[in-house]
């Protein structure tokens, strides 16, 4: 087995709480998919592409979602105690199904093995406190994935980052999309808070030198000395965004396992690796501050991440004085300087690569998902085969119909994603709109951008605008709402 | 330059008049039994006629007996005599070739017989004879085998004898829609994905494989590879990206993967081991010759593997075959390449002298091993020039290296050898292969050095290690070698690609060639790890070394 992939599916989405408050994160529906589905689809994907089954290289379409039931009961019995639940699928043991459990697996709609961990609810852990909890199943390389991505990356291109160099950390990276969609509830033109990120790299465009985020800087950019005598050229980017997908070596997480005071992987481990790439392993000097300064210092020193590197596997070893390649020129070091931490990334320059971790991100990316969805070449077509439309020219061909919704007659929808088993009556003008499950919308209704949650129910001739409508919510008749988050008090309590 | 004509060529009767040295048109071909009587520059033609002889005694009796039929018979007056006519120039010239096409340039024939007038049976008749015939001459080329190259066993004849049928490596083929379909079934039968060729060819060269680093073959793989192990994938995916480059790398490279791949081999139940680790790696060979065509010394290590692992006695239980093997392949390494290097060295001691100055190429381990020895364990002061080429700029690392441990050097480029010459006194040359009619393959360049130093007057000095001996004849370089990524040769200058858009450009190609073959009269002396030997020498070096391995 060469890798095992973990999906992070545990995130709170504490930047979207108005849409999280009623529905866990991983279940958000995107395009009429959980969340989870895009992640699992992209491994599925690239773990049964050029195998030479065709039965097995199409995902049987039908069920929109790729759960086992256990997760839906898990959010039906413990909704009201449990904010999320943990989740880490151990995915692609390909190699050990045997024939009974592909049919099992197949039942679930997917081929992959998935092994579903439960992380308790009371305690708050960081990413890398969830790989550190099921270290004892990872026995390989580890494919780090968080849920809430979506894209339609070759996955070989990061693995093989991974692979060709004998990376200790290969991830993801995509230029940041300009934020076009403004979020409902938003008042005015409100400046992006999120934090800007720098990120180094050689003049290839792979290795990853440098990484820092503006909250933990002061005034200006420190880089290391050691940095630029071994890549004197380095281009500084901003404006990238982290796809929280990473290749990660068994190693690290043997690492993490000793190292406890990591608590996330994308704030602290992956920046700590990329520090680490220029230090020295444990360097005498450090042996010496070690003894003034007492205990402590011994500890951490004994925790470098060099000690847990395993020497048959570094690359090149074989052949340090043979190979004819070098990484550098110009100066009289070693190839890659003899450093054994190596981070690379893959920058996306074009394809479809999106977060959704805010409300606007989640808009962006149920609209961006038709396109991804056709380009997948799923069977499913994008208006379920049991939805009863009344009109059917009158629905836009980027939009989602999911499975027996009733559309009434003169019903306009564009760019627009409804749910399944939603009753939509007559007349009702339905634009930029994402509705989930067992939404009613009664007659004349004026929907435009807005977010409408399971179970709303919109009475007669309401207009809104903008508006995020959570779960149960009612409107009343002709209700007039523009750039509203309209939630209801009891779920605000609960967070 | 024309004066100069290849060695090969000149024995040859069909050889191109005016070609540059050492590209002489002629064919690849496998020496026929690599006995050192048997001169190794001739190889095909001599045994045409020979052979044939007997052949085409058989040919007259047999046109003899019909022609006595046919008179018999009296049916048909003026028509038998045509087709006999007709074959009988078509079939002397074509059936000393039992190669395939000739065998389909005889159908028309047969199929235009029977209205000729032919009875089945005679038909029958001249067929059994053929077969008869072919058998008769596989028989005598087995025979001289047998007093050429093993004359102990048996057991070498039927490794050799594929070698003999005129098969063509797939390598060699790719203009050959049928070889690319064979090769692409092949590869779906061991579950290894097809690599695509990359871009347009120069003509000469469309017989070989040009890939694209950028399209590498994993992506055609699932992501955790089920059939290949991760390891082979990681080396071929560092072969294809030139991580691991240079003859002897490669071949380290490939040895200590494999020891890892065996030590996660485990029998399946109801298998040998011995016949089921073969097959298992069969498809992991294939791959990595996808990634990027295996180098001479990768091939004699993995004859030598696989040789090795057929040899394994049935008592042994899997823990100790396991551990055997591995040990072999230990060996291997350190007779072969480190001791070698080392045997190399030494001896190499002897023909550096005080003052001398050295010319290298591009990137040898041996040959940077060998100066930094000499640096280091004797006062002899020497200077060295390297000299270098794009696109892969290799001698910037013998520079870095030779630099590090103090020897003084020259850094130029190929196209100024000619002004460096005068004052090098002797050129020191690493090698990728030595072929067994003494031609040695290695970096390109490294021919056109040779060439003007013999110009100069200058030795020219060889370091190769036995290992990378191969049986093959090659007087040209233009049926067996390697095509680079064309890609590679587009440079930026200050951000601006001339070769951008080559792609593009219908009537531009690029040729990014790897290897090239020096002749053997271009090479004054071969420094091996069995000593100083003429490069005429190397058959009998694979004569020995196939002895002994018996």
């Amino acid at each position: 087995m060469e890798f095992q992939a973990v999906v992070m599916a545990a995130g709170g989405g504490s930047r979207m709480t108005d849409l999280t408050s009623s529905i866990p994160k991983p279940l958000l529906p995107v395009g009429n998919r959980p969340l989870l589905w895009y992640p699992l689809n992209l491994l599925e994907r690239a773990g049964f592409e050029g195998e030479a089954v065709p039965g097995l290289g199409r995902r049987a379409g039908g069920s929109p979602c790729a759960l086992p039931p256990s997760w839906h009961h898990l959010r039906r019995s413990f909704f009201h105690l449990v904010m999320f639940a943990r989740c880490a699928a151990l995915a692609e043991e390909v190699i050990v199904i045997t024939r009974k459990e592909i049919q099992k697996m197949l039942s679930l709609d997917t081929k992959m093995k998935l092994d579903f961990v439960y992380i308790s609810d009371n305690v708050d852990m960081g990413t890398a406190d969830s790989l550190r909890h099921i270290h004892q199943k990872i026995k390989t390389d580890v494919l780090v994935l968080s849920c809430d991505l979506i894209t339609d990356v070759d996955l070989y291109k990061v693995v093989d980052l991974f692979r060709t160099h004998d990376a200790t950390l290969s991830m993801l990276m995509k230029k940041a999309p300009e934020p076009t969609e403004v979020a409902p509830g938003q008042k005015g033109k409100k400046k992006p808070v999120e934090q800007r990120d720098f990120i180094g790299v050689d003049d290839t465009g792979k290795r990853l030198l440098f990484m820092a985020n503006e909250a933990d800087l002061d005034e200006e950019l420190v880089i290391k000395r050691s940095i630029l005598q071994k890549h004197p050229r380095m281009h500084i980017r901003t404006g990238l965004m982290d796809a929280h997908l990473y290749c990660l070596k068994k190693y690290v997480v043997d690492f993490l396992v000793e190292n406890r005071t990591i608590t996330s992987l994308r704030s602290e481990l992956i920046p700590h690796l990329v520090r680490k790439q220029f230090s020295s392993p444990t360097s005498l000097q450090q042996g010496l501050d070690n003894k003034e300064e007492g205990r402590k210092k011994k500890e951490q020193a004994s925790l470098d991440i060099y000690s847990f590197i395993k020497e048959d596997n570094s690359l090149l070893k074989p052949a340090p004085d043979n190979s004819c390649w070098n990484d550098h020129r110009g100066d009289m070091n070693e190839t890659l300087h003899e450093g054994k931490v190596r981070c690379y990334v893959h920058i996306m320059k074009e394809g479809l690569c999106c977060r959704v971790n805010t409300l606007a991100l989640y808009i962006e990316a149920n609209r961006q998902v038709p396109k991804l969805l056709l380009n997948l070449g799923l069977e499913e077509p994008l208006v379920h085969g049991t939805a009863q439309i009344t009109d059917r020219g009158m629905v836009g061909s980027d939009s989602i119909i999911g499975s027996s919704t009733q559309i009434g007659e003169k019903t306009s929808i564009k760019h627009s994603i409804i749910g399944s088993a939603c009753t939509i009556k007559d007349k009702v003008k339905i634009t930029n709109c994402i509705i989930m499950n067992s939404v009613t919308i009664e007659e004349g209704c004026c929907l435009q951008g807005s977010v409408i949650c399971n179970n709303a129910v919109i009475e007669k001739g309401a207009d809104i605008k903008d508006c995020l409508i959570g779960s149960d919510q009612r409107l009343e008749t002709k209700a007039k709402h523009v750039n509203e988050v309209i939630v209801g008090t009891e779920q605000l309590m609960e967070i | 330059m024309a004066e100069r004509e290849a060695p090969g060529g000149e024995r040859e009767p069909c050889r191109a008049s005016g070609a540059a040295p050492g590209r002489g048109v002629s064919h690849v071909a496998p020496v026929p039994g690599a006995g050192p009587g048997a001169a190794p520059s001739v190889p095909v033609v001599v045994q045409g006629p020979e052979l044939s002889r007997e052949e085409k005694l058989q040919l007259r009796k047999e046109k003899k007996q019909q022609k006595k039929k046919k008179r018999n018979e009296k049916g048909t007056a003026a028509e038998p005599p045509e087709p006999g006519t007709a074959a009988d120039p078509a079939q002397p010239r074509v059936t000393p070739h039992p190669a395939s096409p000739p065998a389909s340039a005889n159908a028309p024939n047969d199929g235009e017989k029977p209205p000729g007038g032919k009875s089945k049976a005679e038909l029958r008749a001249e067929r059994r004879a053929k077969q008869e015939a072919e058998r008769a001459q596989k028989q005598a080329k087995k025979a001289e085998l047998g007093q050429g190259a093993a004359p102990a066993k048996p057991r070498l004849t039927p490794t050799e004898a594929p070698s003999v049928v005129k098969r063509l490596p797939e390598h060699v083929q790719v203009d050959d829609p049928a070889a690319q379909r064979k090769l692409a079934k092949k590869l779906e039968r061991q579950q290894v994905p097809l690599r695509q060729d990359y871009g347009t060819k120069v003509n000469l060269f469309s017989h070989l494989h040009q890939y694209s680093r950028k399209k590498p073959l994993t992506q055609q793989m699932s992501i955790p590879s089920t059939v290949i192990h991760p390891a082979v994938v990681r080396l071929g995916l560092q072969y294809s990206q030139g991580i691991i480059n240079g003859s002897n790398a490669r071949c380290i490279a490939l040895l200590e993967v494999f020891k890892q791949l065996i030590r996660d081999y485990s029998t399946p139940p109801n298998e040998e081991l011995s016949r089921d680790l073969v097959a298992k790696l069969k498809p992991h060979i294939s791959f990595l010759n996808q990634c990027r065509p295996l180098s001479v010394s990768m091939g004699n290590a993995i004859k030598f593997l696989k040789k090795e692992i057929s040899c394994l006695p049935d008592t042994l239980r899997e823990e100790e075959a396991k551990e055997k093997l591995q040990g072999t392949i230990d060996n291997y390494l350190r007779e072969k390449i480190v001791l070698a290097a080392e045997a190399i060295s030494k001896s190499a001691f002897e023909k550096i002298n005080d003052n001398d100055v050295i010319l290298v190429y591009g990137c040898s381990s041996l040959v940077n091993r060998t100066l930094c020895d000499a640096h280091t364990q004797t006062d002899r002061t020497f200077r060295v020039i390297v000299v270098d080429s794009r696109p892969r700029l290799e001698g910037r690392e013998t520079l870095r290296r030779l630099v590090r441990h103090g020897i003084h050097c020259t850094y130029v480029m190929i196209n100024a050898i000619s002004y460096v010459l005068p004052e090098v006194s002797k050129v020191l040359l690493g090698a990728h292969a030595l072929l067994a009619n003494g031609s040695v393959m290695s970096r390109v360049g490294t021919s056109q050095i040779a060439l003007v130093s013999k110009a100069y007057n200058v030795p020219v000095l060889v370091c190769c290690e036995t290992y990378k001996f191969c049986e093959r004849v090659q007087t040209d370089s233009f049926v067996s070698n390697e095509l680079d990524d064309p890609d590679d040769l587009i440079v930026q200058r200050k951000g601006q690609a001339q070769l951008g858009g080559w792609a593009e450009n219908k009537s531009l190609r690029l040729l990014n060639l790897v290897y090239d073959v020096t002749p053997p009269d271009l090479v004054d002396l071969v420094i091996t790890d069995l000593g100083m030997i003429p490069c005429t020498s190397v058959p009998v070096v694979l004569r020995v070394k196939n002895v002994d391995q018996q």
